[in-house]
């Protein structure tokens, strides 16, 4: 029978000049629940659906903030989103402390794909077997950026990832002329919840499975949770 | 002794080779003070900064909000006040993302500051540490500390420059220390009472304008933070500039 | 029992002999770091006026008491809105120098945003070299300097010092060494409180930094005549001017000056 045999290791291509073990460390992004962030001119928002094992278990926390001005969701492995949300506050901190300055995104992006690089290229590793979107803002504005395993980290005004995550994108592509030119968070905030509505097949939200950050020029990274997302579903 | 040329120095001639040596440290002035009352406390320090005889600045804060209504200042070699007080914010902060945002007690932050003093014992921070807020029945509360973490919750604390010329002062101002009743022929002490908001700020003004006339080290601005349950409010007074 | 602290818990002479330091390769002295200054620039000055902020130090590289280097730069532009000034011994100022080089090319890399809104500002630039300052004297292995970082920062102009011991202050006029002496006292009767550099006038703080070399050019043996100056303005950005000369000096008593010199009678 067939047998792929250049999937063993992250650091052998296949003739074909594919690196398995990193595409599916893709794959795992999406048996992740979903998350959606959205930016405006003024504000960055995420949202994501919490899940929980089963009725008797809490959720799986699904946003972490990293700093006043910085945060994350995560799709894929939690584990593995701890370790780079940890990575983010120790990045974050050092700047602050060094520099006395936020850290920018886009070094925060680079920081993470050179680290995720790593894994893609030395044996007896693995990638992450977690996607990220990472939300801000930096002294240039509100920014959401998209990191992969793979170590690719793009900048983008809407996207989601995980579990069904292509009814939000499709609904973001729709919409990016208005929700980009919203100068209300809360207006943003909404845009975002509907783009996850887009996702969801059994489930419907409610306090207990949705979770909301919000992050502005004035406003630090706010995580809402529980009774604080009611006036969001 | 090997002196070759008679001069008028002579006397002075080393046989040994003078050792110079890097000090790391320096006195850079200033005077601060916490009083706690029923529900609130103050933290002041004055905003003068010296080296010497000379003022560096007139505007320096010493006196800082950390959040979780928790006041601090550490006063004495300025290099090593700013670093304290910037590794007691680190660590609240990170306090913050291990424990859920979790409120830091007042408690809980003099033993964590005894900690980071202690762990330099054997090249000390140079500064008089102190900390001001309200306790967990609400209570206004004062934290000070020696520079190696030695500590003790108080009613009132100076501290810095010009401690010794306020401290008494407190004691018998803050504490009644001295204080008889009138009829009593000194048998029957003054009964406690807390000092409210107003009376304590009046205080704190006097003291810092008595110290400014006898201090050279002290003067220009008084800063005046104020911790209550409400949160944290700051005052600025002149002192004398000279 | 042996009460000096430094032979507590070393092996005792009487029992296994004097310590014989060829052994173990051993230096006969403790390892030492830096005591002293060798070659050095004198004071740096500054002041903020209602436009921005105005900094200037002279040419010289002193050995000692002789004028050993008399044309070294002590001002150095980090970008379009900072320029640092150091004084103190000048090979730890080239060494802070190349630490200045290293940040900008660290923040330059990978930074769309570079020339603007993520350029660094004065307060990064300080507080960088703050840390720097502060941990060599951690270490007693001090960078033997004073340091004034001058900038605009949103606008606003930004003065700052720190030193060898690491210690930090802010004051609308500043200056190290000889200059917090004799210059200081001179700015501040121009510009005592921030209130005051509001409505100070570039014309009136050019005149006073001038007015303050030269006084320091008279009294400070170890200074030189030539100096650079630099503003940062709101309206016209970084100028420097370099090879400026104190001018309009009073000599003429010093022919009559006797008791020391060549003179004979």
């Amino acid at each position: 029978m067939f047998r792929n045999n250049y999937d063993g290791d992250t650091v052998t291509f296949s003739p074909t000049g594919r690196l398995f073990q990193v595409e599916y460390a893709l794959e795992a992004i999406k048996q992740g629940s979903v998350t959606v962030g959205v930016r405006s001119k003024k504000h960055a928002v995420l949202v994501a659906l919490k899940r929980n094992a089963d009725e008797l278990s809490s959720y799986q926390k699904k946003i972490i903030k990293c700093d006043e001005h910085m945060g994350l969701s995560l799709a894929g492995l939690a584990p593995d989103g701890r370790v780079l949300s940890n990575f983010l506050r120790q990045q974050c901190n050092y700047s602050s402390l060094v520099y006395n300055r936020k850290l920018a995104l886009e070094k925060a992006g680079h920081l993470l794909s050179d680290k995720a690089q790593k894994n893609t290229q030395s044996y007896g590793g693995r990638p992450y077997g977690v996607g990220l979107l990472l939300a801000g803002c930096d002294n240039s504005g509100p920014h959401i950026l998209e990191f992969q395993p793979s170590g690719n980290t793009l900048e983008i005004y809407g996207t989601a990832i995980g579990a069904r995550s292509q009814g939000a994108k499709t609904y973001l592509e729709r919409s990016l002329d208005e929700f980009t030119q919203l100068e209300d968070a809360d207006a943003l905030i909404a845009v975002a919840v509907e783009a996850l509505k887009h996702c969801l097949k059994d489930e419907t939200l409610s306090t207990k499975n949705l979770s909301i950050a919000v992050v502005g020029p004035d406003k630090p990274f706010t995580v809402l949770d529980g009774e604080a997302v009611s006036a969001y579903l | 002794m090997a002196s070759t040329i008679a001069s008028e120095y002579s006397n002075e001639v080393k046989n040994v080779p003078i050792e110079h040596q890097f000090n790391p440290y320096s006195d850079n002035g200033g005077t601060i003070l916490g009083i706690a009352g029923e529900d609130f406390a103050v933290l002041a320090g004055d905003t003068r900064h010296t080296t010497d005889y000379s003022i560096n600045s007139r505007y320096e804060p010493k006196v800082f909000d950390c959040g979780d209504n928790i006041l601090m200042s550490a006063n004495g070699f300025a290099a090593d006040g700013v670093a304290l007080v910037k590794r007691f914010r680190n660590s609240l902060k990170w306090y913050h993302f291990d424990h859920n945002d979790k409120k830091l007690s007042l408690q809980s932050a003099a033993r964590s500051i005894q900690h980071l003093l202690y762990g330099k014992r054997f090249f000390p921070y140079y500064v008089h540490t102190m900390i001001a807020g309200l306790d967990e029945e609400g209570k206004g509360a004062i934290y000070s500390f020696d520079p190696v973490g030695s500590y003790e919750r108080e009613q009132c604390s100076a501290g810095g420059a010009a401690a010794p010329l306020i401290m008494p002062f407190l004691d018998n101002q803050v504490n009644f220390k001295n204080q008889y009743q009138p009829d009593s022929q000194g048998t029957k002490r003054r009964d406690k009472k807390y000092l409210n908001i107003d009376e304590v700020i009046k205080l704190v003004r006097d003291a810092f304008t008595s110290a400014t006339e006898r201090h050279i080290h002290v003067g220009d601005g008084l800063e005046i933070l104020i911790v209550t349950k409400e949160g944290v409010r700051t005052e600025y007074y002149d002192l004398k500039k000279d | 029992m042996n009460h000096d602290p430094f032979q507590w818990g070393r092996p005792s002479d009487d029992v296994y002999g004097a310590y014989n330091s060829k052994i173990a390769n051993a230096s006969p002295y403790p390892s030492m770091n830096t005591q002293q200054p060798i070659v050095t620039g004198t004071s740096v000055i500054s002041m903020k006026y209602d436009k921005g902020v105005i900094i200037a130090a002279d040419n010289l590289g002193a050995y000692g008491s002789l004028l050993r280097f008399t044309n070294v730069e002590r001002l150095f532009p980090v970008g379009e809105n900072t320029v640092v000034g150091v004084s103190g011994d000048i090979s730890d100022m080239q060494h802070i120098e190349h630490l200045l080089d290293e940040m900008q090319i660290e923040n330059n890399y990978d930074n769309q945003y570079a020339d603007d809104e993520e350029a660094l500002r004065p307060s990064n630039v300080f507080e960088y070299l703050a840390n720097v300052m502060y941990n060599r004297r951690s270490k007693m292995n001090p960078l033997w300097n004073a340091i004034i970082v001058a900038g605009l920062e949103n606008g606003k102009p930004f003065l700052r010092y720190v030193n060898l011991l690491g210690v930090t202050y802010s004051s609308p006029t500043l200056a190290t060494g000889f200059g917090a002496h004799l210059a200081v006292p001179l700015l501040r009767k121009v510009v005592d409180k921030e209130e005051d550099a509001a409505k100070t006038s570039l014309e009136t703080a050019k005149k006073t930094v001038e007015e303050c070399m030269k006084v320091l050019y008279y009294r400070d043996a170890r200074s030189s005549r030539k100096y650079s100056v630099a503003i940062l303005d709101n309206d016209k950005g970084l100028v420097f001017e370099k090879g400026v000369q104190v001018e309009d000096m009073v000599w003429g008593f010093a022919k009559d000056i006797r008791g020391y010199g060549t003179q004979k009678v």
